[in-house]
């Protein structure tokens, strides 16, 4: 399997006051095509940045970028001309936010939202869709979402909506341009567990149907273990340990990733 | 004669009116829908239900904060309720709430925090060596007492709100989600402490949580709580390993597990996949299945 994305020791690091402080120590992690990855951490860690680097949000300065290449289809996002990257952001490659409440816009309808959307997306590929033609495909993703009414959905404020049909906006939102690269921040922690398990399912089904990569920023051990075959663990700016996420989570090598997996509290109880 | 539980929840109700347009009653919400529970000294009981089962307004109603529509609320066997309830025994109980960066006043210092309730509640002595003594207990240093909330982690913080909760010496202390805003790690030592502290000073613990792994690990009685109602109750191991309640069993199937062992302790039922049911939709299902009890 060739890497739709890849990360070659990637070094970031801010300055604030001055000082300047290293975050990100040569990170380089792997996403094959059609792969579903997580990159697990607790806060800190450096999971965000490395997030916000490979998406090209990360404020520039404080944070610099001192080495390291970021290859998305064998091009390397770091050098290449602000035009291309910004033509890849939003269409192959794609975000789902972790705060449903505060990525959407309260003022206005999803349709109105997904539409804007789905316009600068056409217009970076050079994709003809009149407004007919939006509506239609702001239909069928909010059917892929598993909407039950995406009409009426369409038609909604943010606020006529639950915590979990928001969260599925936001992922019917990163899936509209089609991309071939999903990043998840974070989906499902703010919800409630059984709203959880149905995100999680939902991302893990469409990531089989349209065969997206996946690349799963979380804390959540558990999450990871449902949504992604092979796991980085991150600590302190590093990537401390790497594999198949059952034998990590059965046997970690590194003694971070042994505490992290002991202070999970399991579902059978302490003795177990 | 045995002791009194010290917490005790007798068909605990409160109903909420549902406004229409002009203020005008169209119907009503039974948040907490006849809520029954004890919990004897030294125990933690685990309130497990997700948003909108009523379990933050059972809460309230522990904490004086909201008026119970019927039913009584007993510490150590003398009702909380009505305007006979003093003062006094009211502060035996108290609260830790999710959010530590949001309970606590960023513009005073841990000291001055955790002075607020000393003060309110006329503690006698030194206070300024009371505020080490909490600090000690919640094991943060006694310099602590001169720092602002920015200045601490989320686990820091959660030490200094339970520190303040501890300084009127209460029985019970009320846990909404203690733990959920915090790292796994830091998790695990806050849940340390709180469990060392039942065996140092005696405490009970209502502990309100979604997260049916941490509760398994941390309480030794479980309620399952669904629209304002216990659906299912008893010791944690058992009510884990042989759930009866359909919703317990839902519960126990959503949650992400890290180990094969512990997947095979998960009841396999399939996710609902559209969307979620609202209250009203809840409301009339519940109807549909007492009707259906009606006729069994």
């Amino acid at each position: 399997m060739s890497a739709l994305l890849s990360v070659e020791r990637l070094s970031v690091s801010f300055t604030t006051y001055g000082r300047r402080t290293q975050v990100l120590h040569d990170v380089s992690l792997n996403v094959p095509e059609g792969a579903q990855i997580a990159l697990v951490g607790e806060s800190g860690s450096g999971k965000s940045v490395t997030m916000k680097t490979i998406m090209g949000i990360l404020p520039i300065p404080p944070a610099k970028i001192e080495g390291g290449r970021i290859l998305f289809e064998g091009r390397d996002l770091l050098t290449m001309p602000e035009r291309d990257r910004l033509r890849l952001r939003g269409t192959a490659m794609s975000m789902v936010f972790q705060d449903p409440m505060s990525s959407l816009n309260p003022v206005f309808t999803i349709q109105d939202q997904l539409g804007t959307i789905l316009k600068y997306a056409d217009r970076r590929l050079g994709r003809d869709r009149d407004r007919r033609g939006r509506y239609a495909r702001i239909l069928e993703v909010l059917g892929q979402v598993r909407m039950r009414d995406p009409e009426r959905v369409a038609r909604s404020f943010p606020i006529m909506l639950s915590g979990g049909m928001r969260q599925r906006i936001l992922i019917a939102m990163a899936l509209l341009s089609e991309p071939r690269l999903l990043i998840a921040d974070e989906p499902g922690t703010a919800l409630d567990v059984t709203t959880q398990a149905q995100i999680l399912k939902l991302l893990k089904d469409l990531v089989t149907e349209n065969r997206l990569a996946l690349l799963m920023i979380t804390h959540n051990l558990g999450v990871v273990r449902e949504t992604c075959g092979y796991t980085y663990v991150m600590n302190k700016g590093r990537i401390v340990e790497h594999g198949q996420t059952q034998s990590i989570f059965d046997a970690p090598r590194e003694e971070y990733t042994r505490s992290l997996i002991a202070a999970v509290p399991r579902l059978t109880g302490r003795d177990a | 004669m045995t002791a009194p539980p010290v917490l005790e929840l007798r068909d605990l109700r409160k109903v909420f009116p549902v406004k229409g347009s002009f203020g005008r009653v169209t119907g009503e919400v039974r948040a907490v829908d006849g809520v029954s529970l004890t919990i004897p000294q030294g125990q933690v009981y685990g309130l497990a239900g997700e948003s909108g089962s009523g379990k933050s307004t059972i809460a309230r109603m522990i904490m004086g904060l909201a008026e119970p529509t019927s039913g009584d609320i007993l510490l150590d066997g003398v009702s909380i309720l009505g305007r006979q309830a003093s003062l006094a025994h009211r502060q035996r109980v108290q609260m830790v709430f999710q959010n530590p960066g949001a309970s606590l006043n960023p513009r005073r210092t841990v000291g001055q925090s955790i002075r607020v309730p000393l003060d309110a509640h006329g503690a006698s002595g030194d206070r300024r060596r009371r505020v080490g003594d909490l600090l000690d207990m919640v094991q943060l240093p006694r310099h602590f007492a001169d720092r602002y909330p920015h200045e601490l982690s989320g686990g820091q913080k959660q030490r200094v709100a339970i520190a303040r909760a501890l300084a009127v010496e209460p029985r019970l202390l009320v846990l909404d989600e203690p733990t959920s805003a915090l790292d796994v790690s830091v998790q695990a030592r806050v849940i340390e402490l709180l469990e060392s502290l039942v065996a140092d000073l005696g405490l009970t613990y209502l502990f309100i949580s979604h997260d049916l792994s941490l509760m398994r690990n941390f309480a030794q009685t479980v309620g399952v709580l669904y629209l304002g109602k216990i659906v299912e109750t008893g010791p944690v191991a058992q009510v884990f390993r042989a759930p009866q309640h359909d919703y317990t069993r839902l519960l126990l199937a959503s949650v992400p597990v890290i180990s094969a062992e512990e997947e095979a302790m998960r009841p396999v039922i399939p996710l609902i996949n559209g969307e979620i049911p609202t209250a009203e939709d809840l409301l009339a299902l519940r109807e549909q299945a007492n009707l259906k009890e009606a006729k069994t």
